[in-house]
């Protein structure tokens, strides 16, 4: 049906299909009969065609409008994923309105600035709590005319001046249409003024640091993007979506809305944020995107489960995980398998695979993209071996999210793929990594400093991450763009990179790695006390305390060996080579943010670590095999101690690199 | 976008008693258990559309007083008017048919059976259809079986306790049993409801979601509350009236405010020096 989807500029068949509401025409005339959202309330989960989803949205879209919503006012949509809630953008684009979906969680003073910087008229929320949000803000918003509401409960007592129920608003719409012969066509004419360059929506990032800024996104944008991802993995009118991450999120905007009315796909909203996992298996989506440790938590509730299985049920798992991870994304790659092993897995598929999948939702999956952060290759290998066809990508807001996918069959855990359809992409000279694609915003809302500090004049804009492309033409992150460094000899640093390498072994917990203007690269690593503790029960080692057990020979010898696995594969890479570990040091007690070592959000604050133990960095500096510490830590009711001893530390073999010349024609 | 089913008031049969006029009277109410006096010529009242608060250190008679208003301890003297009838020789299940319905302390669900089926007993007084028509399920008992099911599902929706539908109730946390709990006490439609500390063993978070729920039910399900509970500032915040019993007897009845600077009980609280 894509053939069909006309694209921004090509007026072939009809008018062209240049924003969403003309999508959401078009969808209602084509597949009129055909679900466009489920929602499960009451226990039930109820369908709205797309011919109801679109009579929906007009009596809402004239009963704002009888609100006194005019062309280019901002609406904020705040709440959980709702088929209320997404109509909603559609009815505000459809009068040339600009939705600001806003992040339902944030508190009021969070929500405060960002309804205030986005000069709200009209807010349309989820519930009482939200309404009472802004409420209790106000004051401060004097642009704000209206709150409208999807649920009534507790709300009966409000003043209702400015405050309306979505039915209240849907009715005057609706009285307005069967009073007015011409109201239908007023909208209808509305919907034929909105272009490709009209602003669609405005997203809010959540930066780390400063104010959040408004990303302005176009219409053209976002149904490019939108197109370009569906046709990237051949999404149509069969295919379903469940939509249930933060609507104010660039993903869910893209995946959860435009996609589906540029394929025509069927959107499920899930009966509440917890019965997510429930839902999914009811649903059953064929697209499915949750970040990394979404899938971590699946994994672990699946072991746990297996723990408490039969005998023969926990033998028979593990023999056929075995027969997964043996041939299992092989198979899924379309790569030569030999015969026994072809007759394992299928038999494995009807015993544990295909029940597995089923437990977990995946039954009908064709795709599942994971993002934000590093995903565990062992946790994403695992998926895959089942048979799941989970794949990475790497997106930004600023980019209507696709920057770059993995195409099916070239799905490696280490990268996130190649740049999408229609994006370039560049590394500049300090590393960073840079595209140019359809999707790139206008700009930031009454911004234009940050707006030119992203955004090159000839459209390129800076991701702040840095970056390289590997011999397969693929990119990989590697970190922050500011937080990577040079080696003395000039090679790249990057230690968010080979910490999270090595964390991805269950006995490492924490790494620090240091090498910013060094000779070579050293490493503070915390070992998991869970993982090591359990293997010190298994293999008879006793041990008092965690610095016992960190100090242990043993010990050291098993973070060696994985040290070691880590130099032999960095060794494989070429910017990465110089990065082996030359030296490094099992700390004799746990990172904690109580002792300001980790932040409150247990990330690693490497200036402070530094300056604390400086005398073990300058010993892994300096030659010396031990190096006696004596550390000040705070206890959990806040009282202090000291912990010292002695910390030993290992030289590690360094390999030579494999490949002489780093690759960077793959970037063109 | 509307659920199929068009949502219609909860309550039941009510009474025409208006709001503010007295729905329970206990007069001149005394209990013993042999020479235990459990209750000593209590009287106070419950008017409709309040939440009364019954406080009152350890032992001081406060679940003696529920179970005497629904019928599971009967006194020696006094006497009970509800609905404006006296009541005599009273029984539970007389007390629930009437429109009482009430929570325990210690929570007293079915353990082995799911959430939705827990709720769904508090339905049985309202089944009309007999055991023979719900053994042969289909025609009659199936559709009234629907219409309650309807009812239990916004109940689940309100509680916001969809996402443990289905799972057994024993093996939910504890401020989660407490919200079943009061689902199934709901399911009854009641005119009055007793709750026996519903935030005993509750953190703050779960405190302030189960003062949201009582405060809702009050308004939206056109219920009159009693509750015993031991966190003051909740009792402070949630309700009308105060009365205070201290060794089974009353001494004292009012608003919050009034109860709190009533010095008789600031020394049944904190003692006395003598």
């Amino acid at each position: 049906m894509n053939d069909k989807v006309v694209g921004p500029g090509a007026g072939a068949a009809g008018a062209p299909c240049d924003t969403l509401p003309k999508l959401l025409l078009r969808n209602a005339a084509q597949y009129a009969d055909r679900p466009a959202m489920r929602h499960k309330d009451l226990g039930i989960w109820q369908t709205w065609t797309w011919a109801q989803l679109a009579d929906e949205v007009r009596a809402l879209a004239i009963g704002l409008r009888k609100l006194g919503l005019e062309r280019g006012d901002a609406v904020a949509i705040i709440g959980d994923n709702r088929p209320r809630l997404y109509a909603t953008f559609a009815a505000v684009q459809s009068l040339g309105g600009i939705p600001v979906p806003v992040y339902q969680d944030s508190v009021a003073e969070e929500m405060a600035y960002v309804l205030e910087h986005a000069e709200v008229k009209i807010a349309v929320v989820q519930d009482q709590e939200q309404v009472d949000k802004v409420i209790s803000v106000a004051e401060r918003l004097p642009r704000l005319r209206h709150v409208v509401y999807d649920e009534e409960r507790g709300l009966a007592d409000y003043d209702h001046t400015h405050l309306h129920a979505y039915d209240e608003v849907q009715r005057l719409g609706r009285q307005e249409l069967s009073a007015n012969a011409g109201a239908e066509g007023w909208w209808l004419d509305e919907i034929a003024k909105g272009k490709g360059a009209d602003v669609s929506v405005m997203l809010y990032t959540s930066g780390t640091t400063g104010r959040p800024k408004g990303v302005m996104l176009t219409q053209e944008n976002i149904i490019v993007s939108a197109q370009n991802g569906n046709k990237f993995d051949g999404f149509g009118p069969d295919d379903i979506i469940l939509a249930y991450l933060p609507m104010a999120w660039v993903g869910d905007h893209i995946f959860s809305y435009a996609q589906a009315y540029a394929a025509a796909m069927c959107v499920c909203c899930p009966e509440s944020p917890e019965t997510v996992v429930e839902d999914r298996r009811e649903i059953g989506p064929t697209y499915f995107f949750a970040p990394p440790r979404v899938f971590e938590n699946l994994l672990t509730q699946i072991m746990v489960r297996m723990e408490d299985a039969g005998f023969l049920k926990k033998r028979m798992f593990h023999y056929f995980l075995g027969v997964a991870r043996r041939c299992g994304e092989a198979i899924l790659n379309r790569q030569p398998v030999g015969a026994k092993d072809r007759v394992l897995y299928w038999l494995g598929n009807l015993l544990v695979y295909a029940p597995l999948r089923n437990r977990m939702g995946f039954s009908r999956t064709r795709v599942a993209y994971t993002a934000g952060e590093a995903i565990g290759p062992e946790l994403f290998r695992f998926y895959r071996s089942l048979g799941i066809n989970l794949k990475q990508l790497y997106g930004q807001t600023e980019a209507s999210v696709y920057i770059t996918l993995q195409p099916d069959g070239e799905v490696y855990p280490d990268t996130v793929g190649k740049p999408g359809p229609d994006v370039q992409i560049r590394i500049a000279d300090n590393g960073e990594v840079m595209f140019k694609s359809p999707g790139v915003f206008l700009k930031y809302y009454k911004n234009d400093e940050a707006t030119a500090a992203t955004k090159t004049p000839d459209g390129w804009v800076h991701t702040g991450d840095a970056g390289f492309f590997d011999q397969r033409g693929h990119l990989r992150i590697i970190d922050r763009a500011k937080d990577v460094g040079r080696l003395n000899n000039g090679a790249l640093f990057a230690p968010k990179y080979l910490e999270n390498r090595i964390k991805f072994y269950p006995e490492v917990r924490e790494a620090v790695a240091f090498g910013q203007g060094r000779d070579y690269v050293t490493m503070l690593i915390n070992i998991d006390p869970v993982s090591v503790g359990n293997w010190a029960e298994r293999n008879n080692v006793s041990y008092a305390s965690y610095q016992e057990l960190a100090a242990h020979p043993q010990v050291y010898d098993i973070v060696a060996a994985r040290v070691d696995e880590l130099n032999r594969a960095l060794a494989e890479e070429p910017q990465m080579a110089a990065s082996q570990i030359r030296r490094f040091l099992i700390l004799h007690k746990e990172l904690d943010a109580d002792d300001g070592e980790l932040t409150r959000t247990q990330k690693v604050r490497r200036s402070f670590i530094a300056d604390r133990y400086a005398p073990l960095i300058k010993a892994l500096y300096d030659g010396s095999m031990e190096c006696h510490v004596v550390t000040e830590v705070t206890f959990e009711d806040g009282r202090k101690g000291v912990v010292e001893g002695d910390v030993a530390i290992r030289d590690m073999k360094v390999y030579p690199s494999r490949a002489a010349e780093p690759l960077r024609e793959a970037a063109e | 976008m509307k659920a199929d089913v068009e949502p219609r008031p909860i309550a039941g049969d009510r009474s025409a008693i208006a709001p503010g006029e007295v729905l329970l009277s206990l007069e001149h109410v005394s209990l013993s258990f042999g020479g235990v006096k459990a209750l000593r010529d209590v009287s106070f009242d419950i008017r409709k559309g309040e939440i009364r608060a019954i406080i009152g250190p350890n032992g001081a008679g406060k679940t003696s007083m529920l179970n005497v208003i629904n019928g599971f301890y009967h006194p020696q003297e006094g006497v009970i008017t509800f609905k404006g009838q006296r009541r005599r020789d009273m029984r539970p299940y007389i007390a629930a048919s009437q429109g009482i319905a009430r929570t325990f302390q210690n929570v007293a669900l079915f353990k082995g059976m799911s959430t939705l089926d827990n709720i769904m007993t508090g339905r049985t007084l309202k089944m009309r259809r007999g055991l023979f028509a719900h053994m042969l399920h289909w025609g009659p008992a199936q559709r009234e079986e629907i219409a309650h099911r309807v009812a239990v599902e916004r109940i689940i929706d309100f509680l916001e306790i969809a996402h443990i539908r289905k799972v057994p109730v024993g093996r939910l946390p504890y401020g989660l049993q407490k919200r079943v709990e009061l689902g199934r006490a709901l399911a009854m439609e009641p005119e009055l409801l007793l709750l026996d500390e519903p935030m005993a063993g509750m953190n703050l978070e779960e405190k302030q979601d189960m003062s949201r729920f009582i405060l809702t039910v009050k308004d939206t399900f056109d219920t009159t509350i009693a509750l015993i509970e031991h966190d003051m500032s909740v009792v402070m915040d949630l309700s009308d009236r105060v009365v205070v019993l201290n060794y089974g007897a009353k001494i004292a009845d009012g608003t919050p405010a009034e109860v709190q600077r009533n010095q008789a009980v600031i020394e049944a609280y904190l003692g006395v020096s003598h």
